[in-house]
């Protein structure tokens, strides 16, 4: 597996456009060709609205046209074969800017990422382009109904036909399925074999005959994740990821991704969807909740704000330090683990030092006050970033299990051929 | 432990290590404790400076120099390993009057007192005898007033100052009595100056209130001028808190790393603690606080070494992320060593009262959280 891992160097290796020189000519084509952010608003809130991912997919193509697609991905890809250090320069750059941060989790930062380990020539060609070109984007089914962190117990069945498989069975939890274009599924093709054995990763393309996607209603009002239905997919052999039955070796590299993704270490993303959550010279949202509410002078709002801004900082040091040691080796590759179980500790601080300064206009409001109503919203999601993506519960199991090198828990169905074992 | 650093500084860390555990191992820093007063032994230190302990924050010029060119990582890299061992001997005192004297001194002032400091044969002191840098000074401040001829005379208190009455130079911060701070040069026997020996929680380390009582102060031996004392200042408080932060990650680093241990090696219901779930989600967030802490505490080493625009922040930022955390993992550790972690026999207790000395020091995390508050808000309203 390591052997297909694509490191995307730190800095600049002077075989690339310097960083400065780099950053300067960013700066000047964002002015002439990338819209601004309206007064206020924030990428992330403008994706809220996008429902379709229409603007998202508009604004990639401009930045396609001007060869700032793709920065960290191979130039063979239709990327720009470029350095972290660019990557970051260019995001600080586009803080003014709207940018389609909609396309950076999971398009980029881990489906890409992930076909680019175990693709085809031919499958990097025909889709790598396209994505970074603004014309698809992309999800994970993974999770199934009848359970989230025991992956590899999943169900869906994938039986071979001639040269095309049939896919039947149910995926949950893919977030904007229903505007997307194409998903790695992960289904079982033998059951005779223990779970980790008998899985493999396809390509599927979402809207055909067979699949039907159904939003879910959340919490917060949202309608983002998504469950499928497949009914006999036929999904051709030539969009088999990796080999047949080794899916879960692609799916454990595409689950390191969304770790590195969502804990913030992915050299994949592209622009910011909330300023002042990466510690960028940006006052933070929370700031200005502070300031609407007339508490910047109020001791102990000044120290929660500080702890807030805090935790962001170190949360940024403690993903480029953990990057640092699974490049050089100190630290294994499930230590992505540790910066992803900070993001969702710290999301979880961060919603409640919004209630604490907030009190009680988070969740009594007038219409004129909405704003503080979205927070009392983001409230009742606060598990959100600690369960997606894997719960934090399986963050520390990987940590202690995996980086510790503790104990495994225990398993009944280790070594069992699946359809042996007792599942729902 | 830094993961990128070059040879050179493999080198150092590795070379520390073994002068370390070579001189001063654990049970030498016990021994230090029950019959040395001054907590370290000269000889020691003077073998330390050798090693270049007293040197990396000083120019070339001077007669220091470190392995990178960056003194400050250098020195963080020995810091965090002095953290390992808990040990001894006056080391962030002494840097940060050196580094005070090498940037900023006169030429008489370097002469007079670098090679001192440098070859190990001198201890120094930072005595914060004021408020500055956003930190309280409880109690009656130093005052320095103007005497005939443009000297300085000092009257007023410090709050305990570490090494004080090991020292031979007192690097003393006072209030101005026309306003603004004052810094200078005074040697611990100058009449006036009276040292009054305070305990502390760390058994090798020595703190003394330091009172001056009109202490005359000649012009040759006040630091900084007007336009240089307020950044002056801030400048060795944040030396001082990376190299305190930098330690209190090394303390950390190596408690986990024992208790991690003791969970493999002991059994209860003939199973090892480590593979109870509920012990393992507790190690597994002590790993990232941890790691956290070593990440913080590095980035502060890096922009205080390269003088970058956030450098108070990023101080500030460590020393109130692990200032706040640090005491809250040891104290798992001990809750996770049972009874054997609350007893004298037991070295954990030797990390836990270096590690809640270091959370107090040069500003708590609250301290430090305003801080960051106040370097956010100016970020954004200047």
């Amino acid at each position: 597996m390591s052997a297909r891992e694509v490191v995307v160097p730190a800095e600049s290796d002077g075989t690339m456009e310097d960083v400065e020189s780099f950053r300067l000519r960013a700066r000047s084509w964002l002015a002439d060709a990338m819209p601004l952010l309206p007064e206020g608003m924030n990428n992330h809130q403008l994706s809220r609205q996008d429902e379709m991912g229409e603007r998202a997919r508009y604004l990639q193509r401009i930045l396609s046209g001007g060869g700032f697609a793709g920065l960290c991905f191979p130039r063979e890809y239709g990327g720009q074969g470029l350095s972290r250090a660019h990557q970051r320069a260019f995001n600080q750059e586009s803080l003014p800017y709207q940018m389609p941060t909609l396309f950076n989790v999971p398009t980029f930062s881990i489906l890409a990422a992930t076909l680019i380990e175990f693709g085809t020539e031919e499958q990097k060609h025909r889709h790598l382009p396209a994505i970074l070109r603004g014309d698809e984007l992309w999800v994970q089914f993974l999770s199934e109904p009848s359970g989230g962190s025991d992956l590899a117990g999943l169900v869906t069945r994938a039986t071979r036909d001639g040269d095309t498989f049939v896919i039947n069975g149910s995926k949950i939890w893919s977030s904007g399925a229903f505007r997307s274009d194409y998903a790695m599924c992960l289904a079982r093709t033998n059951s005779q074999v223990p779970k980790h054995r008998g899985l493999t990763m396809f390509i599927m393309k979402i809207h055909q005959p067979g699949v039907e996607v159904r939003q879910i209603a959340m919490v917060n009002g949202t309608a983002e994740f998504c469950q499928e239905f497949f009914d006999d997919v036929i999904v051709p052999d030539g969009d088999v990821v990796g080999e047949v039955d080794d899916g879960w070796t692609v799916a454990s590299r595409l689950l390191f991704h969304e770790r590195d993704a969502v804990g913030g270490g992915s050299p994949y993303i592209s622009g910011v969807a909330v300023a002042g959550s990466g510690g960028g010279a940006q006052r933070s949202d929370l700031v200005n909740l502070a300031a609407r509410m007339g508490k910047l002078g109020d001791v102990r709002v000044r120290q929660l704000l500080a702890e807030d801004r805090i935790n962001s900082r170190v949360q940024n040091q403690l993903v480029r330090r953990i990057s640092a040691g699974i490049r050089a080796g100190a630290l294994p590759p499930p230590a992505g683990a540790l910066p992803r179980l900070f993001a969702a500790t710290s999301t979880e601080r961060h919603l409640d030092i919004a209630l604490d300064v907030a009190g009680g206009s988070m969740a009594v409001w007038m219409d004129e006050d909405s704003e503080d109503a979205n927070w009392g919203e983001a409230f009742l999601n606060r598990q959100g970033g600690s369960l997606g993506g894997g719960s934090s519960e399986m963050a520390r199991n990987i940590i202690s299990e995996r980086v510790l090198g503790m104990p495994r828990e225990p398993a009944a169905d280790r070594d069992i051929p699946f359809d042996q074992v007792r599942h729902n | 432990m830094e993961f990128e650093l070059t040879e050179d500084q493999a080198l150092l860390r590795e070379t520390t290590l073994k002068f370390l555990e070579s001189t001063c191992p654990i049970t030498t820093v016990r021994e230090l404790a029950d019959n040395e007063p001054r907590g370290f032994d000269p000889a020691w230190w003077k073998q330390a400076a050798e090693l270049g302990w007293t040197s990396m924050l000083v120019t070339e010029d001077d007669g220091g120099g470190s392995v990178s060119g960056h003194g400050l990582v250098d020195l963080a890299l020995v810091a965090e390993e002095r953290g390992r061992l808990v040990a001894p001997g006056p080391f962030a005192p002494v840097n940060v009057v050196a580094e005070a004297l090498s940037r900023r001194g006169t030429t008489g002032q370097r002469r007079r007192w670098l090679p001192g400091l440098l070859n190990g044969e001198t201890v120094a002191a930072w005595c914060l005898g004021a408020p500055a840098a956003g930190l309280d000074h409880p109690g009656t401040p130093v005052v320095a007033r103007r005497s005939e001829g443009n000297g300085l005379v000092l009257d007023g208190a410090s709050q305990p100052v570490e090494a004080a009455a090991q020292s031979e130079l007192l690097l003393v911060t006072a209030l101005g009595s026309e306003g603004g701070l004052v810094q200078a040069l005074v040697p611990s026997d100058t009449p006036g100056v009276r040292l009054h020996p305070a305990r502390c929680l760390d058994l090798v380390r020595r703190f003394a209130q330091v009172t001056f009582e009109g202490v005359a102060v000649d012009p040759e031996w006040i630091l900084d001028g007007p336009g240089t004392v307020a950044s002056g200042v801030e400048q060795q408080l944040q030396t001082t808190v990376v190299l305190e932060c930098a330690e209190l990650a090394g303390a950390l680093d190596r408690v986990l790393e024992m208790t991690v241990a003791y969970a493999f090696d002991r059994y209860s219901f003939g199973r090892p603690l480590a593979s109870y779930q509920a012990l393992k989600h507790r190690f597994a967030d002590m790993k990232m606080w941890v790691e956290a802490c070593h990440a913080t505490a590095s980035a502060a080493a890096h922009a205080v070494d390269a003088d970058a625009a956030d450098a108070a922040e990023l101080t500030s930022v460590a020393k109130a992320y692990i200032g706040e955390r640090g005491p809250v993992i040891v104290q798992d550790c001990v809750q996770l060593h049972g009874g054997i972690g609350v007893t004298w026999d037991h070295d954990i207790h030797l990390y836990l009262r270096r590690v809640v000395v270091n959370r107090t020091q040069h500003g708590t995390p609250s301290d430090h959280r305003e801080r960051v508050f106040r370097a956010m808000d100016a970020e954004v309203s200047p």
